[in-house]
């Protein structure tokens, strides 16, 4: 966590006023003819799979296929979260080949959180931080060399991340 | 404009780490506010950064994704002075850019 607040935390609490004011008049300013091309450059958007309930709808909507456990794959999140909004959680393999990275939490509403796309060069590993309804599982995907392997830790969470 | 976004990019000779952090409030759509009206979802869907014209990471989000979302990865190759070109896009089609030079 350290890591995270370092050089952002001095400047972070001016920018967070700042930015949020920002935000919320930016929206109707930024030209839409933006997004057409963000569309383009990438793959589309894997909207099935992120509306998806359960870990295992969305690994198959994601991917087609489905994944097989690996020491490979090391998943680093904390045993216990005291708050479920912001849980760091981060995801490194030593397998070759790396295509893709997703993160997901079983008992989430929707259980797939985040899928990141890993360009040749790009190394695998990514570091993000995930909010959790509540206890449960953290699944992380790898995709290597056009198979899955994946790695599981639960996470207890003491303050649910989702409301309700 | 102040940017919604704030890039680190901190090239060590081969690698160039990159650490990100986004001003957003990632609505998940199922938090109720003070009334008990469920706030709508707004989250960021999609976040590319490119450097010299190619995507380096790519990633796609879901409501799942904490407020003021951070991230870290690193890629091959980026040299001090290089720019490494950051955007995102959310599900109400908002996007900001920017733009950072590699330190």
């Amino acid at each position: 966590m350290t890591i995270i607040h370092d050089g952002f935390s001095a400047t972070r609490r001016v920018i967070l006023k700042g930015a949020g004011a920002v935000v919320l008049v930016g929206l109707g300013n930024i030209p839409f003819s933006l997004a057409p091309a963000f569309a383009a450059a990438n793959d589309k958007y894997p909207e099935d799979a992120f509306k998806a309930k359960s870990e295992a709808d969305a690994i198959k909507s994601l991917y087609g296929k489905t994944a097989e456990p690996s020491d490979k794959v090391k998943l680093d999140a904390p045993e216990i979260a005291e708050n479920g909004a912001v849980v760091p959680i981060s995801v490194s393999t030593t397998l070759a080949d790396v295509t893709s990275i997703a993160f997901l939490v079983s008992e989430n509403p929707n259980a797939l959180a985040a899928s990141y796309k890993i360009p040749a060069g790009t190394m695998p590993s990514v570091a993000n931080r995930l909010k959790m309804a509540k206890t449960s599982n953290v699944i992380a995907i790898v995709e290597a060399g056009g198979k899955l392997y994946s790695a599981t830790k639960e996470v207890k969470v003491t303050v649910g991340g989702c409301g309700g | 404009m102040a940017s919604t976004i704030r890039v680190r990019a901190t090239s060590s000779g081969e690698t160039t780490e990159v650490q990100a952090l986004i001003q957003h409030p990632m609505d998940s759509g199922f938090v109720k506010d003070a009334k008990g009206e469920v706030i709508p979802p707004h989250f960021i869907q999609e976040l590319t950064f490119e450097h010299d014209g190619k995507s380096v990471f790519v990633a796609d989000w879901g409501a799942a994704v904490s407020k003021d979302p951070y991230v870290k990865f690193s890629f091959k190759g980026g040299k001090k002075g290089d720019d490494l070109k950051i955007s995102w896009v959310d599900n109400k089609g908002a996007t900001d850019t920017a733009t950072a030079k590699i330190q």
